[in-house]
């Protein structure tokens, strides 16, 4: 038997790519299929390094396609797999996930935003948030974590595991350049000791027993003649996803209870938001901050209450209304005026959303 | 100085930046306070202006990187121009000593700033791979947050490796360090 | 013709989804014949997944009493290759067209073969896309009308027909099995696709048949002119043989028409 990974908790400083790989490791991942791309490589690079030392394994692949497709593969397997991707890569692993959404495939990508459209900035944005909701030709039946901390990379990566394992549907942790990049402390954990169960992993092909004969063959099919019959499964799949929904929704609420001007932001534009609501809050402006930790599906309900006696309401994020327009969908009917600070592809400071909160 | 400290480094790639960055924000870190060190990692980065960006605090740290510095240290010509953006009246710019002219003309005389003579130390006296080891001096030395001991343990860890092969690098290293200290000591407090 | 000759279903095959789906005359059932006996014949019903692609091949996707899943065009090989990494215990088959092969799927297959990927590919080509209503593939021959080629397939600006198995024989590291059947030639074709199934057993390398099939369909042909453009037109091009064989790696010389008709 290989020793875990990570024995009780250990205190760390270290780039958010590392504590990807580390937080795999932990789940008890057993396989990464992988294709370099800027600003995710550095996973790769930490996982080829450990994973041989605790018997995992790594393919990498031609190009992002096959990287989600052998994923698949790897779920189809019964294993707990991975990919990571970012950018013009994330554009190419939608086909795959498309596929993963329609067939119940519990993938899991770690997706490190950069700067777009195309090629654009290795370095950061929180623009590939429409692409990673519903970036296939489907509804966009997937479960979307938003971590905003090494911590959350941590807990979220091991989470994203359990999730898609739970619930089947393809399951991403939406970080970015900047988490990717940074060095910061981090509290890594073994999932067990924290009394976390990993969701069990099993196959779906290559079952035991001869196929036809001591059991019925897994004819897993993608490709429906009639209408009635795609519509009736994707009925279940919505209908699934609807009644997990409750279930997975998470958010994050800072000084909200008296909040006037309610700031919504995302990753880790929250932490600049989150130190903007302290700064107003001593100017005297009672602020407060709505973070949602799952973008899909998003906490509608939860931001609706809390947004109950807001006067005012800001979004704040480095894409031009990708969250704004999940907000007001969330809050349609409320008579609430929104401002948005919307800077693409760009870092936000706290100063920069005390300003424009003030300038309203 | 307070218990927060921003400091924005900007160098030529191979003048070590990342290195410093990397050694103040893990010694920051294992002295017990908040760090957060983040690489400017665009595609410039090879035959660009490398820049750095580090925040140390007794709180939570909120964005990876800053619209103004407490401390600003340019390397090389077009590192003061790159990281002007990161200077604020109280900001202090601390540059190598042959940059001089250079920030005169951007700065004049008023923006608080040191001047040292790194580069030359390192060629004449040293190795000029431990420019950067001089420059990590002169900064904790200015900034006056960090105890000795966490900085060279900082600098264990990073260049361990190589002092193992070659111990008679951990002696430059530490000697560059030291004059760092010094030379730091006639400086501006921040 | 061979099939008539051997009324019997393999034992694999899916009684309860026969008749097949496929048109009259198409060379699919043949070739899942062809494989179907080699998969009885080496006792892998256990232990081997099926995967199908895009295309007249996606209809397989309940052929076989085997485990199955069909894909998307031209990543049937990933996905089975991804599963075998995992599950290397297993017997993993990429059935697909010439288009899901050669065109939407080629970065697939070239990187498959350079890795060597312990799977077994097989391409049925019939020149043509034939699900989507007979569109101009790699596979068409100079000439031949399609419906993106109406006038004929002219080769100044669309290319000659891609020789696939010699592709995939030039790049394969040692160990490779490549080799091209044909529906004209049953015994040989069965005999083909066992011996790229052994050669996964025994974990030696990446294993590519491909077979010249028939589309009287999108051909527009009957009995008589579907054999005679598989026999004569597509064999001028695509020569039938084996192309690499593992044991000694002697590399087959095969008469190498096509190049020159």
């Amino acid at each position: 038997m290989v020793t875990k990974p990570i024995k009780g908790e250990q205190r760390s400083f270290m780039t958010g790519n590392e504590v990807i790989a580390w937080a795999a490791l932990a789940a008890g991942c057993e396989f990464m299929y992988g294709y370099p791309i800027t600003p995710q490589n550095e996973i790769m690079h930490y996982w080829t390094r450990l994973a041989p030392k605790y018997e995992r394994g790594f393919l990498q692949t031609e190009d992002e396609i096959s990287a989600g497709f052998t994923t698949i593969g790897g779920v189809l397997a019964g294993k707990r797999v991975f990919t990571a991707t970012a950018g013009p890569g994330n554009v190419l692993m939608q086909e795959a996930m498309a596929m993963a959404e329609m067939m119940r495939l519990p993938t899991v990508v770690v997706v490190t935003q950069r700067g777009g459209p195309s090629t654009a900035t290795v370095i950061y944005s929180q623009q590939e948030l429409n692409l990673t909701s519903f970036g296939g030709n489907g509804e966009g039946l997937r479960i979307v974590y938003s971590p905003a901390s090494h911590d959350d990379l941590f807990s979220y990566t091991i989470k994203a595991f359990n999730s898609a394992w739970k619930y089947r549907f393809p399951t991403f942790v939406l970080g970015d350049g900047y988490q990717s990049k940074m060095r910061a402390p981090v509290t890594l954990y073994d999932p067990e000791e924290r009394g976390l169960t990993m969701e069990p992993c099993y196959p779906m092909v290559g079952l035991p027993g001869l196929p036809g004969e001591e059991r019925e063959p897994a004819h897993l099919r993608n490709t429906y003649n009639l209408e009635e019959e795609l519509f009736a499964i994707l009925s279940d799949s919505i209908k699934d996803y609807e009644s997990m929904t409750p279930e997975v929704v998470e958010w994050e609420a800072t000084a909200i209870d008296d909040a006037e001007l309610l700031i919504i932001a995302h990753g880790i534009v929250s932490r600049a938001a989150r130190a903007a609501v302290q700064v107003l809050r001593e100017e005297g402006l009672k602020a407060g901050l709505f973070r949602p930790i799952t973008l899909r599906p998003f906490p509608v309900a939860e931001l609706r209450r809390l947004t109950g006696q807001a006067r005012r309401l800001i979004v704040v994020e480095s894409a031009y209304g990708q969250l704004e327009k999940m907000v007001k969908t969330a809050l349609y009917g409320l008579k609430i005026p929104l401002r948005s600070y919307l800077r693409p592809g760009m870092g936000i400071t706290p100063e920069e959303i005390v300003q424009f909160a003030k300038e309203l | 100085m307070g218990v927060s400290l921003k400091i924005a480094l900007a160098g030529e790639g191979g003048q070590g930046v990342q290195s410093v960055a990397e050694i103040i924000s893990e010694a920051a870190y294992t002295a017990g306070y908040q760090a957060l060190y983040i690489p400017n990692f665009g595609v410039e980065q090879r035959g660009g202006v490398s820049l750095a960006f580090v925040q140390i605090s007794r709180e939570q740290i909120g964005a990876p990187k800053f619209m103004l510095a407490d401390v600003v240290v340019a390397l090389s010509h077009r590192a003061v121009d790159r990281s002007r953006q990161y200077v604020g009246p109280e900001t202090l710019l601390i540059y190598d000593e042959s940059l001089r002219d250079e920030v005169r003309s951007l700065y004049g005389t008023e923006q608080k700033q040191l001047a040292i003579p790194a580069l030359v130390v390192a060629q004449q006296e040293m190795h000029p791979r431990v420019f950067n080891v001089i420059i990590l001096g002169v900064l904790m030395q200015v900034a006056d947050l960090l105890e000795r001991s966490h900085v060279e343990r900082a600098l264990e860890r990073r260049l361990g490796h190589k002092f193992a092969q070659d111990p008679s690098l951990r002696e430059l290293n530490y000697r560059a360090l030291e004059r760092g200290y010094q030379m730091g000591k006639g400086g501006v407090a921040v | 013709m061979a099939i008539e000759a051997q009324p019997q279903m393999p034992r694999v095959w899916r009684a309860e989804t026969k008749p097949h789906k496929f048109c009259p005359g198409c060379g699919h059932g043949i070739i899942l014949k062809a494989l179907g006996e080699a998969i009885d014949a080496l006792n892998i019903q256990q232990r081997a997944v099926f995967g199908c692609d895009i295309g007249c091949s996606l209809l397989a996707w309940d052929f076989f009493n085997l485990d199955t899943i069909q894909t998307h065009h031209g990543r049937t090989t990933p996905v089975l290759v991804g599963l075998k990494r995992a599950r290397p215990e297993l017997l993993a088959i990429c059935y697909m067209g010439d288009g899901g092969a050669y065109a939407i799927g080629a970065q697939h297959l070239v990187s498959s073969v350079s890795r060597n990927d312990p799977v077994t590919i097989i391409v049925a080509n019939n020149t043509q896309y034939a699900m989507t209503g007979g569109q101009m593939a790699p596979t068409t021959l100079p000439g031949q009308k399609t419906e993106t080629s109406p006038y004929g397939r002219d080769v100044e600006l669309t290319g000659r027909p891609m020789l696939g198995p010699e592709l995939v024989a030039t790049i394969a590291p040692s160990g490779a099995y490549v080799a091209r059947g044909t529906v004209a030639n049953v015994v040989q074709l069965k005999n083909f696709i066992q011996k790229g199934l052994s050669n996964q057993l025994k974990g030696r390398g990446i294993s590519f048949i491909e077979v010249l099939s028939a589309c009287p369909t999108n051909w527009h042909t009957n009995a008589a002119e579907t054999w005679h453009f598989i026999e004569k037109e597509m064999s001028k091009f695509f020569p039938v043989g084996e192309l690499r064989t593992p044991d000694g790696e002697q590399r087959q010389e095969v008469e190498h028409r096509g190049r020159q008709p």
